[in-house]
């Protein structure tokens, strides 16, 4: 099984960067907000930058090792590299820049160009030139590029930090084929937290040039999007109240398209309100029932499902917005929770924090209240 | 055009061709150095290069004369170690012509060079090109544009080169007569004016020809970049 093993330090400019992890077969995340020094570390693997000391090894092969002397070039270690900005050759038709590993590099892919120019769908561009592509035809290429050029380690710098958000949806699922394909370790370097959810298998967090917790995309961003309070896991939804019945006292509040009620008693009379919802108020049921006090029913896909001894966490997810279940591993395996899957959820109480004034304005009141189920 | 025309015509590119030729490598070479390394004297080789485009080119001329003439350092060395004459020689105002054309030929070279960007050799290396391939591949066909225009640039100054040529090599026809020194010749003479204008035209229409050579070709590569 091919891995990699990174442990490095070293210096570019007055920027010190450090890194230590381990990357399998598979896609592992360098993640972190720009100018964490992500970029650097991938270029040091790649052989493109030198770090003062450490090693990195790949399988057998050592890249570099500060105590032996050994460092590699860049073009004997043998990595695919995808910039951020593609790094087309101009001057070269699409097919000659996809080939470029084997005539200018003599290296042999054992994927043939049909077989990555169909992964890819670049079949109706091979003639073209890199000047007449768009933003996303081009960052494909750049992948194909890299595939046939037999990479051992395929390296990806925020390869679509460049493009819009219409291509950056169109590219994703190549790269998920790419990576599902590919027998080699992946790193993938971005800060972009969906990217990251879509893609990794682990995510290595970076930042100020140190490497700081790795761990599974639901561990990493779980904790990250989740904020957690005295009582455990909680989820932080924006929404608006829409309407009041004064009869029942109950105002309706839109969340990201959904509607739940909730008593007014605990909500400003108008505007932007942020709701705050322990894990353990929320419980999972497979569809929508008619027959249950609980009348706030959110349709969910699950977005990932963690077992933490007798406990699971269940990170949904409705809309753009997402929610975080606790129950017990019991009632998951029961279930058979797994990610993708189409869930409601049953919001039983509600803690409001409300008056955000995120939309409207209004001087923040420090309330938590417990409403009662609906 | 009579005999002695053509042969003043053809003397001229010869003369014009060979100092390309010979000086083009050079100047791609010091063009490299000025636009990709940082050495100590740099300024002083950049200074070095441009002296012969703000000297007077008599001044030139009597340089060349002292260092290659048949007593000179250089053109003694050069006559015992390949048998090479410059003194008073088509090859002597091949290179006067070629020194006089240098700075113009590393100019564009070097612009054009500095306009590649490094990024894209990083991308050949870690597709396994080593760095002489990275350079024929991509370096040299991107900097391409750059070379052919200094070239062009280069051969029409070599043409029409005139100060430092006469000083250098003399005004032999034949030998050493180009167009533009026949030009000037004829013109010394009472009765010259009439052949001497027919030597302007086909100055001029070379001057042309050369001009719009450069131009197709330019847009031949544009065209294989962008289709």
């Amino acid at each position: 099984m091919k891995m990699l093993d990174v442990n490095i330090a070293g210096k570019i400019g007055s920027f010190a960067v450090s890194a230590r992890f381990q990357a399998e077969q598979g896609v592992t995340a360098l993640f972190g907000p720009s100018g964490a020094g992500k970029s650097t570390i991938l270029k040091m693997i790649a052989g493109t930058a030198r770090p003062d000391s450490g090693h990195i090894v790949a399988g057998e092969r050592v890249f570099f090792d500060s105590v032996t002397g050994v460092s590699l070039p860049a073009r004997a270690r043998g990595v695919g590299f995808v910039f951020q900005d593609g790094r087309l050759f101009p001057h070269m038709s699409v097919r000659r820049n996809l080939t470029y590993a084997r005539w200018a590099g003599r290296r042999e892919a054992s994927r043939s160009l049909e077989e990555v120019v169909g992964l890819l769908g670049l079949a109706a561009h091979l003639d073209r030139y890199p000047g007449t592509l768009s933003g996303g035809e081009r960052q494909r290429v750049a992948i194909g590029r890299a595939l046939l050029a037999e990479p051992e380690i395929l390296l990806l710098d925020e390869p679509l930090s460049s493009l819009d958000r219409d291509r950056r949806a169109e590219i994703l699922p190549y790269l998920e084929a790419v990576a599902n394909e590919a027998h080699t370790p992946i790193l993938y370097v971005s800060h972009e937290t969906d990217e990251v959810a879509r893609l990794a298998d682990q995510v290595v967090v970076v930042e100020n040039g140190n490497v700081g917790a790795i761990g599974t995309p639901a561990e990493i961003l779980g904790q990250r999007r989740f904020p957690m309070d005295e009582e455990g896991p909680v989820s932080i939804l924006e929404g608006r109240v829409i309407d009041v019945d004064e009869r029942y006292g109950m105002a309706r509040v839109e969340i990201g398209g959904a509607l739940i009620e909730l008593s007014k008693d605990s909500l400003p009379v108008e505007g932007g309100v942020r709701l705050r919802i322990h894990a353990s108020d929320i419980a999972i049921a497979m569809q929508a029932h008619k027959g249950l006090s609980i009348r706030n029913q959110l349709q969910c896909t699950v977005e990932a499902v963690e077992l933490r001894g007798h406990s699971a966490q269940i990170a949904l997810s409705f809309g753009r917005q997402k929610l975080f279940s606790r129950i017990t591993t019991k009632s998951a395996d029961i279930l058979g929770l797994k990610t993708g899957m189409q869930v409601t959820a049953l919001i039983k109480a509600i803690s409001v924090e409300s008056g955000r004034a995120k939309i409207q304005g209004k001087t923040e009141r420090q309330a938590s209240l417990k409403v009662f189920p609906v | 055009m009579t005999g002695t025309e053509a042969e003043i015509l053809l003397l001229s590119v010869k003369v014009a061709f060979f100092a390309i030729l010979v000086a083009l490598g050079p100047a791609f070479a010091v063009a490299w150095l000025l636009a990709r390394r940082n050495f100590r004297g740099k300024a002083f080789l950049q200074a070095v290069v441009t002296l012969p485009l703000v000297l007077p080119p008599v001044v030139t001329g009597y340089g060349l004369l002292v260092l290659f003439g048949t007593q000179g350092a250089l053109g003694h060395t050069m006559e015992t170690l390949f048998g090479l004459t410059f003194a008073f020689r088509w090859t002597g105002a091949a290179l006067a012509a070629g020194v006089m054309a240098f700075p113009l030929l590393v100019r564009p070279i070097r612009l054009s060079l500095e306009a590649v960007d490094r990024g894209l050799e990083e991308a050949a290396g870690t597709l396994g090109a080593s760095r002489l391939i990275a350079f024929f591949t991509v370096t040299l066909p991107l900097a391409l544009p750059g070379v052919i225009a200094g070239a062009v640039l280069g051969f029409a100054k070599a043409l029409g080169e005139f100060g430092a040529t006469i000083t250098f090599v003399s005004n032999i026809p034949g030998e050493t007569q180009t167009l533009s020194l026949a030009i000037y010749a004829l013109l010394q003479s009472p009765t010259g004016n009439e052949a001497a204008f027919r030597l302007i035209v086909i100055a001029i229409l070379l001057a042309l020809g050369a001009v719009l050579v450069s131009e197709w070709v330019a847009r031949r590569l544009v065209r294989g970049e962008r289709a």
